[in-house]
């Protein structure tokens, strides 16, 4: 029987995409029966579903500011949840999230899921998002003193940490990459790892002025949105000529293949017609087909993938692969919405992937010095201009880094720019200059 | 065994980093790790890779809800122990995928994930969410577990998934569609670059909790927060305090986060603004960012009727409107915002005329324009 009367949520139950709301009264419903020890109240999930409805009734949020918690030793990977109206709901009173880091690219065994659930259900509510849009898996909801009960369980028994939230390195992320992709360029997930493992300080201990995103995308399609959402964007890209099986091409043609994989399949596009839906698309119109033979002129293609994304069976990427790199993407608050910029257009991604790091490590270097508290790395980026970054990463400026030069004259000459520096004689100026 | 209050430093273990994913690998995935050559779609939801090996493996992809209990993960696990040697995998967009190595072994996979059903009468796992069609809504959490939203989450998808919901089960649309949500300005869920973002917003400027506000708030923390410059220290009634210059307020609640006396949301001001044309990947144009197009939508619990009537009006004047291959901004740019707001019917306003930073290079500088 359930706690509250849900009338408005129950609404949510109806129609036929998954509804999170049956999800939960499910959950309520087996932690009223169940036998094991919950230490966790009993009654959160009811709760929270009673302080929904609330919510839906005021349309104004019921949660009240943070909190500080977390676990001895760590600033980061718990988010502090109280209620406002803690008399009425006190199963979900104190209510924290805890981050726990997910595995590169989100496989699991069953067997590990199940050692999550069985921890969460007796520890907290029971209740997870799989996963946080940070890639986290999220257990959601529960007391303060479940908190160091929970870390130890989870580092002990699943041999598992916590990710990360605050002014820190936050949990890398990347995509499927080689596990279940043509298309990866680097081993994104081998990546994604290594670098979560090097950098657990900076993950676990707030030392940075705002936070800190790595994102791996295998190629230029972007599947974790690096480019939109990394402080650090790695994307994987190639050098060299894609290679095309002319066969295949002709299958295409043919109609024995069908185009993108068969991903427009739900509406009659007509017949493909590769010189309309490849060659005419080309951004840089580099390709040429000739009803036999097709051509890319490799040097002028700047790697969009869609040929490749049309013929996936025909056409591959390059085999000199590595990634781009890119810096300082963000969310709008507080200058506007920002991408990354392309600070490194090829780099080698291979183990121990030391010349990414020592880049990271200057970027860090720079942005913990002059960094001001709360400004992302994009923000510093675009306040002290990209020549500087560029000399912070110890790099030359390269026409691959822009989108167009400046349409204003008012370079910042320096100093030495200038042969002879700025020392000038008034004196002997006038000697030649009336005044 | 155990956590020790007494002795919390005891055998402490720190710093491990997550599990390693090769232990969760699938043994086809395993085995032709970075030998994959090609893919195909076989149907919504399907899909097949083929190793250079000659290996291949079949993926069922399921829509999910971000929220997800215990209990349904167990139902999970059971379903993949059940079809799929105990692996299974979640995408980035809170999708679920079921691998499995023999072709024989989709039907009953397939036929097992169409059959469950939650108590309500909602699927459990609709297939779906691949190619040229609608995939699962990435979103935050509003009101179910964030302190600052200005929109529920969770609902809204629910709503807008519910009447998509053919959608997702299809591949219509002239190319992919993605549409995300979040719950205010801070974007957790960076919808910024999204073909359809779903954004809660505020329209009040912060109240003043005058009485605790030294006590809650570190001041000057709270006075550089404000992007515009609009909150300066006051004595009210003899308390340190903070004022706020309303008319310079952009409501982003920056000074919210870090001041818990200052709260923004309300049931009046409080709403979802709808942005488009946004899109992540390199593919033909370079990625771009969404652009407001409906400034303001009431929340309207437990539905959100204007909210998922706007998103359809936009869905339906691009798939009527753009070639194949072009995203949603693609086909807007193509034929021009103009034409965008009387093709999709939406009211243009003033609001949607950009006035932040970097504003001129929005506005139209040039005799190009359509009648």
């Amino acid at each position: 029987m359930a706690k509250h009367k849900t009338p408005m949520l129950d609404e949510l139950e109806k129609g036929k995409w998954p509804s999170f709301i049956s999800d939960m009264k499910q959950e309520a419903e087996s932690r009223e029966k169940t036998n094991v020890d919950l230490q966790a109240p009993k009654e959160c999930v009811d709760d929270l579903l009673g302080l929904m409805e609330l919510t839906y009734e005021d349309k104004v949020v019921h949660w009240k500011h943070g909190g500080i918690v977390g676990v001895f030793g760590y600033g980061g990977g718990v988010i502090g949840r109280y209620c406002d109206q803690p008399e009425q709901f006190p199963g979900v009173r104190d209510f924290h999230t805890l981050r726990v880091n997910q595995p590169s690219s989100k496989f699991y065994s069953t067997e590990y899921l199940r050692q999550v659930c069985e921890l969460w259900e007796r520890r907290g509510s029971g209740l997870t998002n799989m996963h946080g849009s940070t890639g986290d898996i999220i257990l959601l909801g529960t007391t303060t003193p479940q908190l160091e009960e929970i870390f130890w369980e989870l580092t002990h028994n699943l041999d598992q940490d916590l990710g990360g939230s605050g002014s820190n390195l936050r949990t890398p992320s990347c995509c499927i990459g080689k596990a279940r992709c043509e298309f990866a360029c680097y081993d994104t997930q081998a990546v994604c790892t290594d670098f979560t493992m090097e950098y657990q300080d900076e993950l676990h201990r707030p030392a940075f002025p705002y936070k800190f995103k790595f994102k791996f995308d295998g190629c230029p399609n972007g599947c974790v949105a690096s480019i939109a959402r990394a402080d650090m964007s790695v994307i994987g890209t190639w050098k060299d000529d894609i290679r095309i099986d002319q066969d295949a091409v002709k299958a295409y043609t043919g109609g024995e293949l069908k185009p993108n994989g068969g991903a427009h399949a739900g509406r009659d596009w007509g017949a493909f017609d590769i010189q309309k839906e490849v060659i005419d698309l080309c951004p840089t119109n580099c390709m040429a087909w000739d009803g036999n033979k097709l051509k890319i002129d490799n040097k002028e293609c700047t790697r969009c993938m869609h040929c490749i994304n049309v013929m996936p069976k025909a056409l591959r990427i390059g085999k000199d692969t590595g990634a781009s790199i890119l810096f300082g993407a963000k969310a709008p608050i507080l200058e506007g919405a920002q991408m990354s910029t392309l600070t490194v257009p090829f780099m080698k991604i291979e183990e121990p992937y030391e010349e990414l790091k020592d880049l990271v490590e200057k970027v860090w270097d720079y942005w913990s010095e002059e960094g001001k508290n709360r400004e992302r790395l994009g923000e510093l980026i675009q306040r002290e201009g990209f020549q500087k970054f560029l000399e912070v990463c110890e790099l030359d400026a390269d026409p691959r880094m822009i989108q167009e030069p400046r349409s204003n004259p008012y370079i910042f000459w320096k100093e030495e720019d200038v042969p002879g520096g700025w020392e000038r004689d008034i004196n002997e100026f006038r000697k030649k200059h009336q005044r | 065994m155990g956590y020790d209050p007494k002795d919390p430093l005891k055998d402490r273990i720190t710093d491990i980093g997550p599990r390693d994913y090769k232990e969760f690998l699938p043994s086809v995935i395993k085995e032709n790790y970075g030998k994959w050559l090609y893919h195909e779609i076989l149907e919504p939801g399907v899909l097949v890779h083929v190793s250079e090996t000659g290996a291949k493996v079949y993926t069922v992809r399921v829509g999910g809800c971000r929220l997800m209990s215990v209990t349904h993960i167990r139902e999970i696990c059971e379903i993949a122990d059940k079809h799929c040697d105990g692996y299974l995998r979640f995408t980035t967009r809170n999708n679920v995928e079921f691998m499995v190595d023999d072709e024989s072994k989709l039907k009953p996979l397939m036929e097992d994930l169409e059959s469950r059903e939650f108590a309500g009468g909602s699927k459990k796992f609709p297939r779906g969410g691949t190619g040229a069609g609608l995939t699962n809504i990435v979103h935050t959490q509003g009101w179910l577990h964030c302190h600052t939203p200005a929109i529920d989450a969770s609902g809204v998808v629910k709503c807008v998934m519910d009447e998509l919901y053919e959608d997702f089960q299809d591949m219509r649309f002239p190319a992919q569609v993605r549409i995300s949500l979040a719950c205010c300005l801070n974007m957790c869920g960076a919808v910024h670059c999204s073909d359809i973002a779903i954004l809660g917003i505020h329209r009040m400027p912060p109240m003043l909790d005058h009485e605790h506000l030294d006590n809650m708030c570190e001041i000057p923390l709270a006075i550089a927060a404000c992007p515009t410059g609009a909150i300066k220290p006051a004595t009210v009634d003899g308390k340190k305090s903070v004022a706020v210059k309303n008319e310079r307020c952009m409501f982003c609640g920056n000074c919210y986060t870090m001041c818990p006396s200052m709260p923004l949301a309300d049931e009046e001001g409080s709403g979802v603004a709808l942005l488009v044309g946004g899109k992540i990947s390199n593919r033909i144009t370079e990625p771009k960012f969404s652009k407001v197009v409906v400034p303001f939508l009431y929340n309207e619990p437990p539905r959100w009727p204007s909210t998922v009537d706007a998103i359809k009006k936009i869905l339906n004047a691009y798939v009527d409107g753009a070639q194949k291959y072009e995203r949603l901004g693609d086909w807007a740019e193509r034929i021009g915002w103009e034409r965008f707001f009387e093709k999709t019917g939406l009211p243009f306003t003033g609001h949607l005329i950009d006035d932040y930073r970097f504003a001129y290079t929005t506005w139209r500088q040039s005799t190009q324009f359509k009648f």
